[in-house]
């Protein structure tokens, strides 16, 4: 047998002469096999833990050739000796209903093995992005400009694309609000609080049609924007056509002049 | 018994040799149990968790994932190659380091690195198409986790780190921009930074910090440039992993609708 170390023994020692009210060097004498073991003479003590109330009466079988007297319904039924050849020594104390005893709160889901059925699909799209973008960049030079000057002022200057909707905003509005306000107070303040501020919890979009729809317009508004800003923009920041004064977007410098 | 052709027998030897190397003390020490590629593999679902779970992997994937999630067309892809942009424009920004350097010379650099150093044109290529496509990328998939609704509870901080991601992904291509030094470059940034310098109360403080100084100079450009390939990748890290973590947190993946 396994040596129990003595701080573990001494402990349940005085765990079990606690609960049975004995002293300790007793119930280390018991658990050792050098005494005999204390018996509890107390019945122990028995709960009924159905809740549900029982039912009332027996309804009696609607048998009609028998009817039931009415005394042995109150009557305590006899005894019935299932098994005669058998001493019955237990008997039934309650019924627990079948519930579980805890509630589980995520419902199983259907799953599958992340290898090979996520990894798969994974691994094809990294490598067609891959090669969509080798091919891109063998195909299409990046802009390199004449070397900065900060004394000539290219007109007009642009900025990067996901900017110029903002630029282009700027053209119509004061600086603090156009430049500063909207994409601080707007693009990052109310967007970063938006899952806060949005408090449907509904997530099929025809039971939540207004944020669709706000989301859309931004999509849209900003998508608007940053091709005018690209493409419809010029000298002075004034309306070109691209079809007929050209572009003017360095960014797409060899995309333009492409042969 | 039937005796055996050369062909035969070195196809034996060629199978017995590969077992022992697969089966061998070095590729069980480089492949935990589990690997595919381990002696012995054999496609049942206890290896198919092992793949994942006895793997480095496992720090980024759960052994199952929903089954809806997996359909392409669920998330088309657009975090994890958002993710995926981000290493392949760290490895070409690095190997782009070596022939940079963030002073008057820096537009030189980039012409010699166009005109006499080996795939040089088209590293540099990779890594500002890469940018650009970065920026789409991201942009998209917050469009897909708005029209899904997946920023509702539990994800809604999840969406915070995700706006902060979108920022700093902003800033390391504006911050990426000024770096070739030439008129497209500094004159973008130019007009950036004098939008800062539009901010209330602290406006002239902000512009001059930007620029580190009055307007865009060298010393504009080691600024950015220190910006642009360790401070902000740095802190981008950062955020992608506590935004990876808390997607599996939340539950995985959101939906279905
Ligand atoms: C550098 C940028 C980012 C990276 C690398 C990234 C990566 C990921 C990845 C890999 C996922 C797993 C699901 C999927 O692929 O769609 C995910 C989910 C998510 N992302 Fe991003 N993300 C980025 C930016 C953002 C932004 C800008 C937002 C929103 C403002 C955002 C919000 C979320 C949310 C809420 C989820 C959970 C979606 C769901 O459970 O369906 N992320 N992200």
């Amino acid at each position: 047998m396994v040596d129990i170390p003595e701080h573990l023994l001494l402990r349940s020692a005085e765990a079990r002469a606690k609960a049975l009210g004995i002293s300790v060097e007793q119930a280390l004498a018991e658990m050792k096999g050098e005494t005999e073991p204390t018996v509890v003479a107390k019945d122990p003590e028995v709960k009924v833990i159905d809740e549900t109330p029982a039912p009332a009466a027996e309804t009696p079988a609607p048998a009609a050739e028998t009817p039931a007297p009415a005394a042995s319904k109150t009557d305590t039924p006899e005894e019935v000796d299932f098994a005669p050849e058998v001493k019955v020594t237990q008997r039934l104390l309650t019924v627990v209903k079948a519930k579980p005893i805890q509630k589980p709160v995520a419902e199983p889901v259907d799953k599958v093995n992340t290898w090979p059925h996520l990894m798969l699909p994974e691994f094809v799209s990294l490598m067609a992005m891959t090669a969509f973008l080798i091919l891109l960049s063998a195909i299409l030079q990046a802009p390199l400009l004449e070397e900065a000057n900060p004394n000539v002022t290219p007109n007009p200057a642009k900025a990067p694309w996901y900017f110029l909707g903002l630029q282009e905003l700027l053209s119509y509005w004061d600086p603090q609000i156009a430049g500063v306000m909207i994409p601080l107070v707007l693009g990052v303040v109310l967007w970063m609080a938006f899952p806060y501020i949005d408090r449907n919890p509904e997530t099929h979009p025809s039971k939540r049609k207004f944020a669709i729809m706000f989301y859309t317009f931004f999509l849209a508004g900003a998508g608007v924007l940053t091709i005018i800003g690209v493409l419809f923009r010029g000298p002075g920041w004034n309306w070109t056509y691209p079809w007929i004064d050209g572009i003017w977007f360095d960014d797409l410098l060899d995309w333009i002049h492409f042969e | 018994m039937q005796k055996l052709s050369l062909r035969d027998k070195i196809k034996e030897a060629r199978i017995s040799a590969a077992d022992s190397f697969r089966g061998g003390k070095l590729m069980s020490s480089i492949f935990r149990p589990g690997s595919p590629f381990r002696k012995g593999y054999v496609d049942s679902p206890r290896n198919r968790s092992y793949v994942v779970m006895n793997n480095v992997l496992y720090h980024l994937h759960p052994v199952k994932v929903k089954r809806h999630g997996v359909r392409l067309s669920y998330t088309l892809c657009l975090g994890g190659l958002s993710f995926f942009l981000f290493i392949v424009l760290t490895i070409t920004g690095i190997w782009l380091m070596f022939y940079f350097r963030p002073t008057e010379l820096a537009y030189v650099d980039i012409q010699n690195l166009q005109t006499s150093i080996a795939f040089g044109s088209l590293v540099r290529n990779m890594h500002r198409w890469g940018a650009h496509l970065m920026v789409l990328v991201v942009f998209l998939h917050m469009s897909r986790v708005f029209y899904h609704g997946a920023y509702k509870a539990p994800r809604e901080f999840n969406w915070v780190i995700g706006v902060i991601l979108l920022l700093l992904t902003l800033l390391l291509s504006f911050t990426g921009y000024l770096l070739p030094w030439d008129q497209l470059a500094i004159w973008a940034v130019t007009v950036g930074g004098n939008m800062a310098g539009y901010t209330p109360v602290i406006g002239a403080q902000a512009k001059f910090g930007l620029f580190a100084g009055l307007e865009a100079t060298t010393a504009t450009l080691l600024r950015f440039y220190v910006l642009h390939v360790l401070f902000l990748p740095f802190i981008i890290v950062i955020f992608m992993a506590v935004h990876f973590w808390r997607v599996r947190k939340d539950g995985g993946i959101s939906g279905p609708l």
